[in-house]
């Protein structure tokens, strides 16, 4: 098992590496700079731009750039945002755990619904419920974010009065963050109705951003259920006359559970990019908005460090994920993948 | 009686919603996007204009909301030498800076706030500047560090501004937000405890309402600052709500969930006026949309030439697909609402077959080929300029002209244009202080040629002499003449196609008494009352 942690861990550092040329490529390939489009239409007189431009470092070759940034990073340091002057660790931290909690809860409503509902769905194969569940998954899928979450915001929000429209809670309470996470905080603050509000303000949000990994995991569930309860052991089980609840749970369940553990693990990848356009619908102040609005600005230092900061966290989740396929899966960290 | 039923529940529990929300004298602005940081200074946008200068700063001198007028801020008078070179202001006294849980001053606002605010954006040496890089650009971009020579303190109440040449909308530019005025006795304790950030994370400044707390892209919270020196806010508490997309802005509106919101969706804007309980305020903006001729490439050198590609654009059809409807055709470089705008100028009118003459006339009755730049974003004075330049591209072409349709990334965009590359570009622009002179000298004017502003690349002697002389006289009269006569070489000249101005809209609650629509584009709150 150490050895297998230690194989994996050795792989991360080229990985970095190559994030962290990627964002700084991504960013700088991106015409235009900081300063064009902070003076806007007005414009800045060529000499003060030249000053400008040196004071920043951008008339610096790419690659002394690159170097230097590395060389910042390597003491740990992800620097300062050009615009708030804040450094990016500190941003990041700040809005990160709205990005967290919107995730885990849209990440729960998948897996809470789409796992049991694509199990059911395989048991059942061919009835009605299967037929439908599946026509309702590839519809789900398929629906652009955007539309969907406008949508959602006009039939309940607008329509019904049900919810409200976008935003983490009210904007009428205020009470400093403790843990970051609006749920928990609400209710530390005390204030009368804080939890409801933060509370509904999740409902939309959860909704629209789950949509698609609900659907991807019911439908995993359900392959890897139907072959899985083809196996010759799934046979053996009902042979020996186990009731079919213990079959398909038990011996079938568990065995099924490898590939969608490795969607779930996928999917906070796609969670963190539907972030970016769930949070910009509902106003939600997480990481996703960040980027977007730095990326706008050409904010570097905040593309580039939110870039490896996110990435880290999805490649931390997928080793996560490996080692629990050692876990739920023995061969696997026997014959050393 | 079922359904009306449920609608009466779910009213009674909007409107319980609502009166919890809005108890207290507290407005609820849903504001269209972060602020950079609060230092107005810093910015450029007029998104942290608002959530800094426009609440909790004053000028020595403001403009009086819903106008261009520039009247008394902290300084309660000010003179003009004769010579126009030096600019005296006499401060008021008692002018109170905000006291908060992170700053209680000791001492009122003074000839060093004054100093302080102007010195950060020039001198080098100052922590402040050197914390920004040095970059301050709006007054980087106004030039100011050249025209302001010296800063002298006459006394405590008084302060002189030592300037290089005359200029006359100097008190204008006063107004503006990035010469709101800091407290220096902050300022030295944030240098002391090494927290320089914080003057623009934590302001302190002079206005109307002071800040409470900002949740990074959530909201921003202010309360009513009671020592204010002037009238002060009618309402306790100001939040601003953060909601970036337009039609969310509107549904949260809708739900009662804020007072006031701006940049409504064209789209939405039938909607929004047949929704009871939402009045939408209009006035037409301080902008102008145009398209500049490169007057240095060969094909736009001759007047005629200009003369005869303005006279087939259809204005009116680009006002209709383009703005809705909501905007004026534009004949004059400046808006209408700007003084000295020239109502009697005649426009170009909509005339293919006199286009087609004037072409020919020109020596090029066979037409040419060129290329129309077109924004890669949306601005008021275009919300729309692909849609705007291919009807362009199709009115030209009934004259012969082949033009192709170009863009850039906005950075990229202004780059290039600014260096000369279009044949014809897009673009606009919208008032900062209500001067004729932040139009036609930041536009047209000769030195914006080599600075980039001037995208014509037009600079034309009689025009510019016309912009000097009204520059060096503080005399309304003689300005406004010299104005008038500079808009009628401008139009004779055709350096630009003036397309339109367009109309700026302010959703609000029903709620809400005595807020008016400011045409330079800001959101001021201290007027209004919430009923």
């Amino acid at each position: 098992m150490l050895s297998f942690l230690l194989r994996k861990l050795l792989v991360l550092i080229p990985t970095f590496i190559g994030i962290t040329i990627a964002a700084f490529i991504f960013i700088h390939i991106i015409p235009g700079d900081p300063i064009l489009i902070m003076a806007g239409e007005r414009g800045l007189p060529a000499e003060k731009y030249a000053e400008l431009m040196h004071a920043f470092g951008f008339d610096q070759p790419l690659w002394k750039q690159y170097l230097d940034y590395l060389w910042q990073l390597l003491q740990g340091d992800l620097g300062k945002s050009f615009v708030t002057g804040r450094p990016v660790v500190d941003e990041f931290f700040e809005l990160f755990p709205a990005t967290i909690e919107l995730a885990v809860c849209a990440l729960l409503f998948a897996i809470i619904i789409g796992i049991p509902a694509g199990i059911l769905a395989a048991v059942k194969r061919g009835s009605v419920f299967d037929h439908s569940l599946m026509t309702l998954s590839l519809t789900g899928f398929s629906m652009p974010l955007f539309w969907w979450a406008l949508l959602l915001i006009v039939f309940f929000s607008g329509y019904l009065g049900w919810t409200p429209v976008s935003g983490r809670i009210s904007a009428l309470y205020f009470f400093d963050d403790v843990t970051g996470f609006m749920l928990i905080d609400s209710w530390l603050s005390g204030e009368k109705g804080a939890f409801k509000s933060a509370a509904s303000h999740l409902i939309l949000p959860t909704l629209a951003l789950g949509t698609i990994p609900l659907a991807t995991f019911a439908r995993q569930s359900r392959s890897a259920m139907l072959e899985t309860l083809g196996e010759d052991f799934i046979k053996t089980a009902r042979a020996k006359g186990l009731s079919p609840f213990r079959v398909t749970v038990v011996h079938g369940f568990r065995n099924a559970l490898i590939p969608v553990v490795t969607v779930i693990g996928l999917s906070v990848g796609v969670l963190l990019g539907g972030a970016i356009l769930t949070e910009t619908i509902f106003s939600w102040p997480g990481i996703g908005k960040w980027m977007v609005d730095s990326i706008f600005r050409r904010d570097y230092p905040v593309v580039q460090g939110g870039l490896i900061l996110i990435a880290t966290i999805v490649i931390m989740v997928n080793l996560t994920v490996d080692i629990l396929y050692g876990i739920i899966d023995p061969r696997i960290r026997k014959k050393g993948h | 009686m079922k359904k009306n039923l449920i609608a009466m529940t779910m009213l009674a529990g909007s409107m319980m919603l609502s009166s919890t929300a809005f108890a207290g004298g507290t407005l609820v602005y849903c504001s269209e996007g972060s602020p950079e940081g609060f230092d107005p200074a810093l910015y450029t946008a007029g998104t942290t204009f608002d959530a800094s200068a426009n609440t909790m700063f004053d000028g020595l001198v403001n403009f009086r909301v819903g106008t261009t007028q520039v009247v008394p801020g902290v300084a309660e008078s000010w003179e003009i030498s004769a010579d126009g070179k030096e600019l005296t202001f006499k401060l008021r006294s008692g002018v109170k800076f905000h006291s908060t849980d992170y700053f209680t001053p000791t001492r009122d606002l003074n000839a060093d706030d004054v100093i302080f605010s102007f010195n950060r954006q020039m001198d080098k040496e100052d922590p402040f500047n050197k914390l920004a890089n040095g970059s301050f650009p709006y007054f980087d971009g106004m030039d100011m560090g050249n025209l302001i020579k010296d800063i002298v303190k006459v006394d405590d109440l008084t302060v002189k501004f030592v300037l290089d040449h005359p200029e006359a909308p100097i008190v204008s530019n006063m107004a503006m937000a990035f010469a709101s005025i800091q407290s220096a006795e902050y300022a030295a304790s944030l240098v002391k405890s090494g927290n320089l950030g914080d003057l623009n994370q934590k302001p302190i400044g002079t206005g109307p309402f002071k800040f409470v707390a900002y949740k990074k892209d959530a909201a921003i919270r202010y309360a009513a600052n009671g020592d204010y020196w002037g009238e002060g806010a009618k309402i306790d508490n100001l939040v601003f709500s953060i909601t970036t997309d337009a039609s969310v802005r509107f549904q949260k509106m809708k739900a009662g969930e804020c007072h006031a919101m701006p940049y409504p969706n064209p789209a939405d804007l039938d909607d929004i006026k047949a929704t009871e309980g939402i009045t939408l305020m209009e006035q037409e903006g301080l902008n102008v949309g145009y398209l500049a001729y490169n007057t240095e490439k060969e094909n736009f050198a001759d007047a005629k030439v200009r003369k005869a590609l303005n006279h087939a654009i259809n204005k009116e059809a680009i006002k209709k697909v383009v703005f809705n409807g909501y905007a004026s055709v534009a004949k004059n470089p400046i808006p209408p609402t700007i003084w000295s705008y020239d109502d009697s100028t005649v426009d170009d009118a909509y005339d293919v077959e006199l286009a087609k003459k004037l072409l020919a006339d020109a020596g090029k009755a066979d037409g040419f080929k060129t290329n129309i730049w077109a924004m890669p974003v949306q601005r008021p004075y275009n919300p729309d300029a692909k849609k705007m330049a291919e009807l362009i591209q199709a009115d030209w072409a009934k004259i012969g002209v082949d033009a192709e349709i170009v863009t850039f990334e906005w950075g990229e965009y202004l780059k290039r244009s600014k260096a000369g590359e279009h044949d014809t570009v897009l673009l606009g622009w919208t008032g900062d202080n209500g001067d004729p002179d932040n139009f036609l000298r930041v536009l047209l004017g000769c030195v914006a040629k080599d600075t980039g502003g001037n995208r014509a690349r037009w600079c034309n002697k009689e025009f510019e002499a016309e912009l000097q002389a009204a520059l060096l006289t503080a005399d309304p009269a003689a300005r406004t003449a010299a104005y008038v006569k500079a808009q009628a070489i401008f139009k004779a000249e055709a350096p630009w196609a003036t397309i339109a101005h367009s109309i700026v809209f302010m959703p609000i609650s029903d709620k809400v008494t005595g807020y008016k629509v400011d045409p330079l584009g800001g959101h001021f709150f201290h007027n209004v009352e919430i009923k």
